[in-house]
């Protein structure tokens, strides 16, 4: 690839980033909101992260199928007791990729 | 909710009392500095193993490690940047990993939107400062914060630069250090994974955000199957918030 695409590819890829980052900041701050719509932004996170991770654990391959049996899904296990007992973003990632390392060597 | 129109209220009123005290007011940015750093680090620490992983993967896509770090800079979004080397590698064009990029990154809208709540006081001059610094990661921890503590635009904008800074430079160390790392080394793979439970579970503070997590994880895996490509992250969300907020007074009696 010649260096000015990548640099055109780069450049669009932080435009279109940025615009969905800014837009609703620019539209919504300074606002007061409706109050459903302040409880259903409230619920937003959760369900982005849930939707994020799930499908990376019980899913795989191209195209995608659910395959249940992963060590994806077997570490998650521990390490999601691990943060709810600790609430410790660092030491779950640290003990998450162990696991995972681990289970690789061992499966 | 009723604690976000109170943000910054304690130091808009500490303001008014006291308006020019020079000594008081750099030791005030010393603590927001302070303040911002011991929220943003366990995110820092975070992105190390994947911005290794991804400077790994981009040295091996042919990446120059200069190249890596304009890319970090410039997008500063962990999963499309993983999905834009993976097409490129693949041989796609600029104009379908742009528009990709877009859609990975159209959750954002809905991060900005939740975060903007608490934004009503901030000078609006420094939210394209901010806007800049959302990510997963830093959204849900200044997220908690807003909501839980005396947060500010000044401590958010620290999390947000100082896991900018963490990422750019764990990027680039691992475009150089990529020849030396086989490619599934210490567990890299689940860095992203681990990160997610542990985000997740900050989330999970009541009835109402564990049904809507369930719904949202399992329409986004029936979603994922079914529907190509990645839109099924921004559709399983809003159906399952939207039927979090349908469903709110089902829930408490539950």
């Amino acid at each position: 690839m010649f260096q000015s695409d990548y640099i055109i590819l780069v450049i669009g890829m932080g435009f279109v980033t940025y615009l969905t980052r800014w837009i609703p900041l620019s539209v919504l701050a300074g606002r007061k909101l409706p109050s459903w719509l302040i409880e259903w932004l409230d619920l937003i996170p959760a369900a982005i992260l849930s939707a994020l991770l799930l499908p990376l654990l019980v899913t795989t391959g191209e195209p995608r199928h659910i395959e249940l049996f992963r060590p994806e899904l077997l570490v998650a296990i521990p390490t999601f007791l691990f943060a709810l007992k600790t609430k410790s973003l660092a030491g779950t990632v640290i003990l998450g990729m162990l696991l995972f390392w681990l289970a690789g060597k061992i499966m | 909710m009723i604690n976000c129109y109170n943000t910054g209220s304690i130091t808009s009123i500490w303001q008014n009392h006291i308006p020019t005290m020079p000594i008081k007011l750099e030791s005030d940015i010393r603590t927001e500095i302070t303040q911002g750093l011991a929220a943003a680090w366990p995110v820092c620490l975070g992105y190390v193993p994947l911005g290794l992983a991804f400077g790994v993967l981009a040295q091996k896509a042919g990446l120059h490690p200069l190249q890596i770090g304009f890319m970090s800079l410039l997008v500063f979004a962990g999963s499309a940047q993983f999905i834009a080397i993976s097409m490129l590698s693949s041989g796609a064009a600029i104009t379908s990993i742009i528009f990709t990029t877009l859609m990975v990154n159209l959750r954002h809208l809905l991060m900005s939107s939740a975060l903007s709540v608490y934004l009503t006081r901030a000078k609006r001059i420094v939210l394209p400062l901010f806007a800049y610094g959302i990510t997963d990661e830093s959204f849900a921890v200044n997220l908690s914060k807003f909501k839980y503590s005396n947060w500010n635009i000044k401590r958010a904008l620290v999390v947000n630069h100082a896991s900018n800074i963490s990422w750019i430079a764990s990027t680039v160390a691992g475009g150089y250090s990529g020849q030396f790392i086989p490619a599934k080394a210490f567990g890299i793979d689940y860095a992203l994974i681990s990160m997610f439970i542990c985000l997740l579970i900050f989330q999970l503070r009541g009835r109402k955000y564990i049904i809507t997590a369930i719904i949202a994880g399992a329409s986004a895996v029936i979603l994922s199957v079914t529907v190509p490509g990645n839109s099924y992250i921004i559709l399983a969300s809003i159906l399952a918030a939207t039927l979090g907020v349908v469903l709110r007074k089902w829930i408490k009696k539950v």
